[in-house]
């Protein structure tokens, strides 16, 4: 029988195999950053153990950093960043602080230098690190104790979780993104759907997908529940790849590409679960809740509870709605917003940057918007295409890279009660700031909901 | 990390679903970079409701968490293991659980006990009648048990062993340098580098 593509990535890293134990699988990258290492550097110091591969670790600064030019104020920030920047010199491992040109979200820096490729097992202390199975490798966020074992072994034990195809046939409609799609993804199967499964994304839409577009799709998987997600590597990926710092070039680019080419599921492979979408159906989604999987096309309204008739799914929309100041029944386009934040580890790519920017071109925002880079390259290309100017003149802030509002560890906040449209992953309660309301949606619909105030696709401007 | 065999202790009904690791442990906390200190940090914004089921004094001294389904979604933080068991909790009993926080959890010493939500919610009524209920998670047995019932769970034998070894994984691991060595000389010639 066949086998899928998490299969033969998965065996292909298999160190040991022994009956009754997980398999040990060995680490070919793995990211780190300031926030869930320090307390694995210190268990290694404890114990008296070295980083078995520095050559195959990068650390960066993102999660902590200020988007506006200066130091770090808060001094337990400023603490965590320094400890990383110790640790970092202690063990030998490369890190880009803050500063550097090649600093950035850890998810977007892997892929720009070329450093995460296909058939790859990546790790990270982070759960988004499902981003760069776009690249057609395994890659999963992990603990800090996980951490700490990556760094003192280079392997992780695990049991391979089981296989999910989710199949998405058809082509997106104009105006409906990745972002999109994974959002109409995560309302389907929900939050928990895939608990326990890598999903491999397939079919003709998913195909079509630029790879900003495929990593935008890969890094929301966790908030399904899978650990991971991927996409088979094909032309669009070798091209995306060709060139870059990390990549291999020569006489390996051509082995290289030749093994990749192997990576994709047999024809009579057989997934656990099988998940099918059809694009052509889809328009521009928007969350209304506390948690990814309550979102709705944006021509809907927000939903009365008692139309739910799971009773656990109703009293969490119940809890929701009330969370998130909002009454069953109103129009989600009439929902008005403080904030519009463009930018993190799912949209904060350049592709993202020049769609959001087109909306921009022109126009006048209406409410508070951020415009933040995933990295310092992504910056700097966006300012050698004009994006910048194009973001200044509409009113936006156009800031330095990191996390920024994706997650309240940095002054990019919103204040208690203060509602966004965020191109960012999670909706979670106080996740961008305490009280803080968060609708997620893509970086075309944050741009045009800037211009009105108001959620709104780009099509009713 | 501490063994577990068998725990015996009151519990707690939290009667919420999705409660994803931001709820556990908020982002502020995780600027924090020892491993102690974080029992003030759980569920901190829901803490500040007096009438968020930990501030009702019945459930004081509680070691045993009964949440809804779909407990530990969400960010990878460790945090979240690390608070729970610093405010003193040994047990989380769900219907379904976060792969990350799940797997957290057994590296810690914190042990995810999945039971059927109809167990589960039979478990949450029986604390919320009597809150001095003594609830019996029994990880040899596989069995949680209280007031008569016992329901059995689900856990592979190999992490059933090393939580009741309170055995550390690198440790493990190190026994097998030399199978990570001899993988190491047959890597793929392209694979990249961060130097």
């Amino acid at each position: 029988m066949g086998r899928t593509l998490a299969e033969k990535v998965w065996e292909q890293h298999v160190v040991r195999r022994a009956d009754g134990e997980p398999d040990l699988l060995y680490i070919d990258l793995h990211l780190i950053h300031e926030v869930t290492s320090p307390q694995a550097f210190d268990g290694l110091r404890l114990a008296g153990r070295k980083v078995r591969r520095p050559d195959l670790t990068i650390a960066t600064e993102d999660h902590n950093v200020p988007t506006v030019l200066g130091p770090i104020a808060d001094p337990v920030s400023k603490t965590q960043v320094e400890t990383l920047r110790k640790n970092a010199a202690e063990f030998g491992i490369r890190l880009h602080p803050m500063g550097d040109a090649g600093q950035g979200v850890v998810h977007i820096i892997g892929p720009q230098f070329g450093l995460t490729q296909p058939g790859m097992t990546i790790v990270c202390g982070d759960s988004h690190t499902s981003t760069h199975g776009a690249f057609g490798g395994i890659a999963f966020g992990i603990g800090t104790s996980e951490v700490e074992h990556v760094l003192a072994t280079q392997t992780l034990p695990a049991y391979r979780p089981k296989t999910m195809a989710i199949e998405v046939s058809g082509e997106l409609p104009v105006g409906v993104t990745a972002k999109d799609l994974i959002l109409a993804i995560i309302a389907k199967i929900g939050t928990g759907g895939g608990q326990g499964y890598i999903v491999e994304y397939r079919g003709e839409a998913v195909r079509k997908l630029s790879m900003e577009g495929r990593m935008t799709v890969c890094n929301m998987s966790i908030e399904a529940g899978a650990r991971a997600g991927m996409i088979a590597p094909d032309e669009t990926t070798f091209a995306y790849l060709k060139g870059r710092p990390h990549a291999p070039s020569g006489e390996l680019w051509d082995q290289a590409v030749e093994y990749w080419s192997s990576l994709r599921t047999d024809d009579d492979a057989v997934f656990d679960k099988v998940v099918e979408i059809d694009a052509s159906t889809l328009t521009p989604y928007v969350t209304w809740g506390t948690n990814p999987g309550q979102g709705l096309p944006l021509d809907a309204s927000v939903p009365d509870p008692a139309s739910f008739t799971d009773p656990i799914a109703r009293s969490a929309a119940e809890r929701a709605l009330e969370y998130m100041g909002l009454t069953a029944g109103t129009p989600l386009r009439e929902i008005e917003v403080d904030t519009v934040f463009v930018g993190s580890c799912t949209n904060g790519r350049i592709e993202d940057l020049r769609s959001a920017a087109e909306i921009l071109r022109g126009r006048q925002v209406k409410t508070r918007t951020l415009i933040v880079p995933g990295s310092m390259l992504v910056k700097l290309q966006a300012e050698q295409e004009g994006l910048h100017e194009v973001f200044k003149a509409a009113g936006a802030e156009w800031r330095e890279a990191g996390c920024s509002m994706c997650l309240g560890m940095n002054p990019d906040t919103l204040q208690p009660g203060e509602r966004s449209a965020s191109t960012s992953n999670r909706n979670f309660e106080g996740r961008q700031g305490k009280g803080g309301r968060t609708h997620l949606v893509s970086p075309q619909v944050a741009a045009a909901t800037a211009v009105t105030g108001r959620l709104t696709a780009p099509a009713d401007l | 990390m501490d063994a577990f065999t068998t725990h015996t202790g009151t519990a707690v009904p939290l009667r919420r679903s999705n409660v994803d690791t931001d709820q556990i442990i908020p982002a502020v906390w995780l600027k924090q970079v020892s491993r102690t200190g974080f029992e003030n940090g759980l569920f901190a914004a829901w803490r500040e409701d007096p009438g968020f089921v930990l501030n009702d004094p019945a459930y004081q001294g509680a070691s045993i968490l009964v949440s809804g389904p779909d407990f530990g979604t969400g960010s990878s933080r460790e945090h979240a293991v690390w608070a729970l068991q610093q405010y003193g909790f040994r047990v989380v009993i769900a219907a379904r659980f976060g792969d990350i926080f799940r797997n957290n959890s057994t590296k810690m010493g914190l042990l995810p006990v999945v039971l059927p939500g109809e167990k589960v919610e039979a478990l949450q009524a029986a604390v919320e009648a009597d809150p001095s209920l003594q609830v019996t998670v029994d990880l040899e047995g596989r069995e949680v048990r209280w007031a008569g019932e016992a329901v059995g769970f689900e856990i592979d034998d190999y992490t059933r062993w090393r939580l009741m070894e309170g055995l550390d994984d690198i440790g493990l691991t190190l026994r097998h340098a030399d199978d990570v060595a001899a993988y190491e000389n047959e890597r793929q010639p392209w694979l990249p580098t961060t130097v």
